[in-house]
């Protein structure tokens, strides 16, 4: 394996010179070429890079987003020779997480006259991120259509939430048609080129981050495109990875496609009727759990209006299922107790949910057991705990299915696809709800 | 102490809860579907809809508002962790 040359002078990234990116605009980040995971979550092949950035205007300088705390020395060399720090009139943070706020503490004790500039959700962070430090930092909030004025050139502000913390902003240099993006349009690859023509074939990485850090928020995906489609875009300018100067388009027209709302490829024809999804994903030793299932879907598929799928877990990849349930509305699982837990396949399954949006969906737990049964509830709480609403208790059997057991299932089965429907009761939770009596609130426990 | 009428329609539930109460604080305990986050008015997670009684929570804060609007809220459409109970009102999961 080979890391890129930090040393060589004929890529613009190394050293610690700046780069000019467009006219008046300089590229003051980092390269932290020897990272191999990012946040715990993210492989890095070769890296990553802070990127911030300067823009000079005539009545003074702003500084686009920060770096990672440990890269603070190189970022100030890069800064200090495109401006001195008693020019510099506002700084614009569009994301607040340490990997870009980290040298902020710094840039505003030498620079205390500037003025930060954030989204309005990012003040309760900014707050939780100084708070340690003890610093008192003066900022304004910024919304959608807001501008800064440097004299000659204007900074606008595109609140871009959840792309991909609550408060991250997109800030567009108007004059020059630059888009400092944040993380949005963003991957973690290293090169010192830094350019996008010349990095070289970086997609992996784009399509890598895409589907880890902006996928679970594919609707606020959307809603960003809208307000970044109509833009003129000489030049993206993310937070991390190459920036965009080639064809900067195709790559707002890749988030578009990544962010359908349907990646199905069948054709649903104009007059179906819409059916809702549900999928049974099951794991099985000797076969009560699978038979469980088996009756659990065909319960369900008697119900109009729900289409039924059923998995077993061992016969696929983690991956593809994590694709079928993000298109689904609702996931039924069952597992053996094995040893008082449910058995590893299906929490690689759990574990594996963040990356999609689970809002809305109905989740269920069934299962076989042996002596003691705990897989059920331990599934049904997981469910939960993503978010997932659960209106259906959890089935458990003991071994082997009988005939009145196999009846069960398909109860199950037809109560979960009406929960799911909105047909008949809400589930089983629901059935006699206008019976109950009024609690005090100071009955419950 | 003033005291109103909570129901949580998803549970067919009601509950006598002093007023000033936040909804998050009586929904846990009762065991109905309005799920949470962040728990601190910042996530969206626990949009909820009231159904009636609208005028029965104390009015939304400019954040919670914000928060609301970006999370495509509905009319009617409250979070459930910063909203305080002041009358009778019926609410479920949004």
């Amino acid at each position: 394996m080979t890391c890129p040359n930090p040393s060589s002078a004929t890529q613009p990234g190394t050293g610690a010179t700046p780069v000019a990116i467009a006219d008046g605009v300089h590229w003051i980040g980092a390269l932290d070429p020897m990272l191999r995971r990012f946040d715990l979550i993210l492989r890095t092949a070769n890296g990553t890079t802070y990127n911030a950035y300067a823009v000079r205007g005539s009545s003074g300088v702003a500084v686009v987003d920060t770096v990672k705390a440990e890269f603070a020395d190189t970022f100030f060399a890069r800064l200090e020779q495109v401006a001195r720090y008693e020019e510099i009139r506002v700084i614009v943070l569009n994301h607040l997480e340490p990997d870009h706020s980290g040298a902020l503490p710094e840039l505003m004790r030498r620079a205390p006259q500037a003025k930060l500039v954030i989204s309005t959700r990012a003040p309760a962070m900014l707050k939780a991120l100084l708070k340690a430090d003890g610093q008192e930092i003066r900022y304004e909030t910024v919304d959608t259509g807001d501008e800064i004025d440097l004299g000659d050139r204007r900074l606008r502000f595109l609140h871009t939430p959840y792309l991909h913390w609550p408060d991250t902003q997109c800030t567009y240099l108007l004059e020059q048609q630059v888009l400092f993006s944040g993380d949005v349009f963003g991957c973690h690859h290293c090169d010192p080129r830094l350019f996008n023509d010349r990095v070289g074939d970086f997609r992996f990485a784009f399509e890598y981050y895409y589907a880890h850090i902006m996928r679970p928020f594919k609707t606020h995906v959307r809603e960003a495109l809208a307000l970044i489609e109509p833009l003129p875009l000489a030049v993206i300018a993310p937070t991390h990875g190459p920036i965009l100067r080639e064809r900067p388009r195709r790559y707002v027209a890749r988030y578009r496609a990544l962010s359908g709302a349907d990646a199905s490829l069948e054709p649903v024809p104009a007059d179906a009727e819409p059916l809702r999804t549900l999928l049974v994903f099951y794991l099985s030793a000797y076969g009560s759990t699978a038979r469980m299932a088996e009756a659990i879907a065909a319960g369900a598929e008697a119900v109009p209006g729900i289409r039924v799928s059923l998995y077993d877990l061992e016969g696929g990849e983690t991956g593809p299922f994590v694709d079928l349930i993000e298109a689904a509305d609702a996931i039924a699982l069952g597992s053996p107790t094995i040893n008082g837990d449910a058995v590893k396949p299906l929490w690689d399954l759990l574990s594996s949910l963040t990356v999609v949006s689970l809002r809305g969906k109905v989740g269920a737990a069934f299962g076989s057991y042996g002596w003691s049964g705990e897989a059920v509830g331990m599934i049904e709480d997981r469910l939960r705990g993503l978010k997932l609403r659960v209106p259906v208790a959890g089935l458990r059997l003991k071994l082997i299915p009988t005939d009145g057991e196999l009846d069960d299932c398909r109860d199950f089965g037809r109560a979960l696809a009406q929960a799911v429907t909105g047909a008949g009761a809400a589930g089983s939770e629901a059935g006699d709800t206008a019976a109950k009596p009024v609690i005090d609130f100071a009955d419950l426990a | 102490m003033a005291k109103a009428k909570l129901t949580f329609e998803d549970i067919g539930q009601s509950v006598n809860v002093p007023a000033g109460i936040r909804v998050i604080e009586v929904s846990e305990k009762v065991g109905a579907g309005i799920i949470y986050g962040c728990r601190e008015g910042d996530c969206g997670t626990c949009m909820m809809h009231v159904t009636e009684g609208w005028n029965n929570l104390t009015e939304p804060s400019v954040l919670e508002e914000k928060v609301l609007r970006e999370n495509m809220a509905s009319r009617h459409n409250r979070l459930a962790c910063q909203a305080q109970v002041i009358g009778d009102c019926s609410v479920k999961p949004a």
